[in-house]
């Protein structure tokens, strides 16, 4: 660790049951986007909003795995902050960080649980360029009235289809974060996408 | 030396010490006013460590229970960073544990002499209390039998 | 007729008041001190912390204070308070053949290298009143030393014995895998040896001891000796995540205790010495062999031997020990049950109706014919 390492929460406690809580709204409410409070700087390439999630969701029981394109004082900060060990596999990982770049494992790749324990599952975080400006998309699902439409930006090709295939396993499978600079969208296994799958 | 199985680095040894100290064993080892400027990573705070032991001593391994542990993490002006993580729950010990370890590792003459002679007396402590448990080593003696 | 009804706050508001009171006892006695209770009431707090499942003495000093000395209460705050703490890990595996001993007996070697070492035991006094304890002492007694420390390390019985291949072997099975913590996984049956360990680490000791008693007077396959008694300080080491190597926290009284039990052999085992094994908190040598003896005879179904007494059952051993859900099942039956209670009794008294009026009709057609 030659670079100074950035500091983490600066009340630990009351920061993480606020990210926790706006994580929660964002699983409940699929789609509608959450704007975490706080002040974190974390290492280029992880999201303020994914760096909250993991100082408030991670610990030392809970494999993280990291997108490589991610690098090493990523990995340090956080196997700091968090004493996560990291999972060398996607299938050993409870936690995910993704950027969406080419050749980074497909959402089938992490654990989905099994009927029995399907919270033994991975969540995984997807950072992408934005939550509002892409293509449009139809969501429907528990926590949402009727229908929601989001677009975000920046996610890579064939993420809609691994995502309608990951939910199609439910009561199995990851949930999904979106984050992008210090806002989320929760995408959880429950969620049905209405869009047609070709035009996705 | 040393007390636990696998403490071989200087380092660990030093920590080891560190941990067995009192809060006001360090602060006299480094007083309060003479403290470096420092940044704290991870506030002093209290949680548990789960102590696991073997089934037989050498068999397969199980949770006995947990133990209070109190950790610290700091960082000096130089960059480098000191750790501590000792039993209990003293968060004024661990600070300074940390800043000491941080120290020890930038200028280690300035402070070894002094957590030498901790280890030391602390060393001397468990030689009492083996001298005292060895007082009641039992000294068997056989009767003589006639035939 | 009872109803349901709410209330009470007053009342338990000023039960608390009169509880603190009670706490106290009388003013004109000088209040305890937690640091008292942890230097003069150590095997108390031993208890606290092995059957609370966290080592503190301070915390463990202070349930017992707030307990006014209940150790079961104690247990439950300790427990209580442990749930609000961050786990940080698991430590290495500790080796307590590095005890720094401060007593080892055993009873099945008289000259074992290392020596019999008494060390601080009721064992031998004859439980005679000492008055003196009850006066103002001027005098702080102390121990005196010997020329020579104890050897620094002292080899554990079961590895000396285990030299000529007659006691059961107790290695780690391949990889040696991470234990199941009964705190984060519920009981399931059948339990492995890690569970039940854990389990009886945690468990009632006056439970235990009874378990164990009943296995010596026959309610089990059992013919346990104490292959070693060890009591001391080890350390214990942990490895931080953003450390990478192994950081000494300091040392954990413990009592440990090796049954060496024989055993005929069976269809799947040679004739052999088995073992039973035990390990607590602090300095608790009657809970380390009760322990250890319930070990041992929960190790029937493995092997091979028939399962017919109570401390072989492992759903009944180990669903019955912790003393926090015990009492909390038990005195739960305090609390106001008065729908369930009123339920019933409309029950009887509708039977007892139907009774009679079944009773009266019996004796009713006669009369009307």
């Amino acid at each position: 660790m030659d670079q100074p390492l950035a500091a983490g929460f600066t009340d630990a406690v009351l920061e993480s049951q606020e990210a926790f809580r706006h994580l929660l709204d964002a699983l409940s409410h699929p789609g509608r986007i959450e704007r975490l409070g706080g002040a974190l700087t974390p290492p280029p390439g992880l999201t303020p909003a994914g760096a909250a999630l993991l100082l408030t969701l991670a610990d030392y029981e809970t494999p993280l795995w990291l997108a490589p394109g991610l690098g090493a004082p990523v990995a340090d900060w956080l196997r700091f902050h968090t004493a996560a060990p990291l999972a060398q596999q996607p299938a050993e990982a409870r936690f995910a960080v993704l950027t969406g770049a080419p050749g980074e494992p497909e959402l089938a790749a992490f654990p989905a649980g099994d009927d029995l324990y399907p919270d033994r599952s991975a969540t995984v975080i997807l950072q992408c360029a934005g939550l509002e400006g892409g293509r449009p998309v139809t969501l429907a699902g528990p926590g949402i009235p009727d229908t929601r439409q989001i677009a975000p930006a920046g996610l890579p090709a064939g993420f809609w289809r691994q995502l309608a295939l990951n939910n199609r396993q439910y009561p199995r499978g990851v949930d999904v974060v979106l984050a992008a600079g210090s806002s989320i969208i929760g995408l959880p296994r429950s969620l049905r996408l209405e869009t047609a799958q070709g035009a996705l | 030396m040393t007390t636990g199985a696998t403490s071989t680095t200087p380092r660990q040894r030093w920590m080891a010490i560190l941990a067995r100290a009192s809060a006001a064993e360090l602060d006299d080892m480094l007083p309060r006013g003479a403290r470096p400027a420092f940044t704290t990573l991870k506030p002093a705070e209290t949680g548990t460590v789960m102590v696991q032991a073997r089934a037989g001593g050498t068999g397969d391994r199980f949770n006995l229970g947990e133990a209070t542990t109190t950790r610290c993490v700091v960082r000096l002006e130089s960059g480098t960073m000191g750790f501590s993580y000792a039993l209990g729950t003293d968060r004024a010990k661990a600070e300074s544990a940390a800043i000491i370890d941080a120290l020890m590792q930038d200028a280690p003459d300035q402070l070894a002499p002094a957590i030498a002679r901790l280890g030391k007396a602390q060393q001397a402590a468990r030689d009492l209390a083996s001298r005292k448990a060895a007082a009641t080593k039992v000294d068997f003696f056989t009767l003589v039998r006639g035939e | 007729m009872y109803v349901a009804v709410k209330g009470g706050e007053a009342a338990i508001l000023a039960s608390y008041d009169l509880l603190a009171e009670t706490r106290r006892g009388n003013p004109s006695v000088p209040e305890l001190r937690l640091a008292q209770i942890r230097e003069q009431m150590g095997t108390a707090v031993a208890r606290v912390m092995s059957e609370g499942s966290l080592y503190d003495a301070d915390l463990a000093a202070l349930a017992l204070k707030q307990a006014q000395g209940d150790a079961v209460e104690a247990i439950f705050l300790l427990r209580a308070f442990r749930t609000t703490l961050a786990r940080f890990g698991s430590s290495e595996p500790l080796d307590t053949s590095t005890m720094r001993v401060r007593r080892r007996v055993s009873a099945t070697y008289k000259d074992l290298p290392g020596g019999q070492v008494l060390g601080p035991t009721y064992d031998y006094t004859h439980r005679l009143f000492d008055f003196t304890l009850g006066e103002e002492s001027a005098a702080t007694p102390e121990a005196r030393p010997a020329d020579a420390p104890l050897d620094a390390v002292m080899a554990r019985v079961p590895d000396i014995l285990g030299q000529e291949g007659l006691l059961e072997v107790e290695q780690p099975a391949a990889g040696d895998p991470a234990p199941t913590d009964i705190t984060r996984d519920s009981l399931s049956f059948p339990a492995g040896r890690d569970v039940r360990l854990q389990t009886l680490a945690r468990g009632d000791e006056g439970f235990l001891l009874g378990l164990a008693y009943s296995v010596q007077r026959g309610f089990g396959h059992n013919h346990p000796f104490v292959g070693e008694i060890r009591l001391g300080e080890v350390a214990v080491e942990f490895t931080p995540e953003e450390l990478g190597f192994p950081v000494d926290l300091g040392d954990l009284t413990l009592t440990e205790c090796q049954m060496v039990n024989q055993f005929a052999g069976s269809k799947h085992v040679p004739p052999q010495f088995t073992r039973g094994y035990g390990l607590s908190f602090g300095h608790a040598e009657r809970k380390a062999m009760a322990m250890s003896i319930v070990d041992r005879s929960l190790k029937a179904r493995a092997l091979g031997e028939e399962v017919v007494y109570p401390a072989q059952q492992e759903e009944f051993v180990l669903y019955h020990s912790d003393n926090v859900e015990a009492a909390g099942f038990v005195e739960h039956l305090k609390l106001p049950h008065y729908v369930d209670f009123q339920a019933e009794l409309e029950l009887i008294r509708r039977i007892r109706a139907e009774r009679a009026a079944h009773a009266q009709g019996a004796t009713m057609p006669e009369a009307a014919e």
